[in-house]
């Protein structure tokens, strides 16, 4: 079982990159996936976190965040897309430009049987709700995937998922 | 105890009454946000007319973002019970800009007055005082209602009220029911020529 990815630092990429594109406001869900981003998002002074109990708190946040302009990031593993599913409302009705990490469980390689479910959900819910879905699956493919979903939920004024299958992320061990 | 009297538009006209142009304000699914639109037709209004259970976490985001502004979250008992684990959220971050006040009618008044389980064993500013949010009170005179009014844009937060009001359902009026429309009136009043 692989327990990470061969580059240890696309965290500090994917931080990087977020910043960049002026995202300022990174709510959360701890996760084994994103634990490294918020250890980036907290030590600097240029960004901010906010631990949530549950993930549709995040959806809220960040529609907060944009009614005054600032950016923001709801990252969660994937069980909790479930739970922001009935959320999703407020982004596609009020055409919040909602960016979404999410770190997946229950796909390539997953040994828990627990979190198939959930895990093969994932998509289809975005799509029924309208969210759109940028997926990586590569370590080659973080950067570009990334500034695809910056894009589409920047100038392009969409709500989008940046989803980092197990297939990248690693499976974790069970 | 004392009988409850509160009435809650007339809670919400008194709340809203000393309002400065640095408040802004979150309305929770569906009364309190009828109430809101009832008071006035102000652009720095969030009202939700869904997402039940999220409107203190779209304040505590209002809050972050903007610390210099004054975040009031205006919302039921039933809507705070769906999202409860958002004070804990909100004592977490420490959101000193953030006011939250139910109105607690203890039902769900749009679905047919069916209590909540404030109507029995359940305290909310024990559970707000429990999750860390340490001004709390509960409000039940129009004494307590007036003094709160008055200390909205003083009170060092983050702060959670209860106040009790009768389960009277005053007529319907609605906020804006589109939510990108009312997106984009709360950016450009708040935001005015910074909008990106």
């Amino acid at each position: 079982m692989t327990q990470s990815t061969a580059d240890e630092d696309w965290s500090a990429t994917l931080f990087r990159q977020m910043l960049d594109a002026d995202v300022t406001m990174f709510s959360y869900v701890p996760d084994a996936g994103n634990k490294r981003l918020i250890e980036h998002v907290d030590a600097s002074n240029e960004t901010r976190s906010v631990l949530l109990t549950t993930e549709e708190e995040g959806v809220a946040v960040c529609a907060g965040a944009d009614l005054v302009g600032k950016r923001a990031v709801l990252c969660m593993q994937s069980s909790g897309v479930g739970n922001c599913a009935n959320y999703l409302s407020l982004v596609t009705g009020g055409r919040f430009p909602l960016l979404m990490v999410v770190s997946m469980r229950g796909d390539h390689g997953e040994e828990n049987p627990w979190q198939y479910p959930m895990g093969q959900a994932v998509e289809p819910i975005f799509e029924a709700m309208g969210v759109l879905t940028f997926r990586v699956d590569d370590r080659a493919e973080l950067e570009k995937t990334t500034a695809a979903a910056l894009a589409a939920t920047g100038k392009g004024g969409q709500s989008a998922a940046l989803i980092l299958s197990q297939k990248f992320l690693g499976a974790k061990a069970f | 105890m004392s009988k409850i009297t509160l009435q809650r538009r007339d809670v919400v006209g008194t709340l809203l009454a000393p309002r400065k142009p640095n408040l802004l304000v979150v309305g929770g699914l569906g009364s309190p946000s009828w109430d809101i639109a009832a008071t006035d037709d102000n652009p720095q209004d969030f009202c939700l007319v869904g997402a039940m259970g999220l409107a203190v976490p779209v304040g505590l985001g209002l809050a972050e973002a903007r610390p210099n502004n004054r975040i009031l979250v205006i919302t039921g008992d039933g809507e705070m019970l769906m999202g409860i684990g958002s004070l804990s959220t909100v004592a977490h971050a420490r959101a000193r800009n953030l006011m939250i006040v139910v109105l607690d009618n203890e039902q769900y008044g749009e679905t047919g007055g069916q209590p909540t389980h404030t109507a029995g064993d359940t305290d909310l500013v024990a559970i707000a005082a429990g999750s860390g949010i340490r001004t709390t009170a509960t409000i039940r005179t129009e004494n307590e209602l007036n003094e709160l009014a008055l200390s909205i844009h003083e009170i060092d937060g983050p702060a959670f009220y209860v106040v009790k009001v009768t389960p009277d359902l005053p007529g319907a009026v609605y906020p804006p029911l589109d939510g990108a429309f009312a997106k984009d009136r709360f950016r450009m009043a708040v935001l005015k020529d910074q909008i990106t």
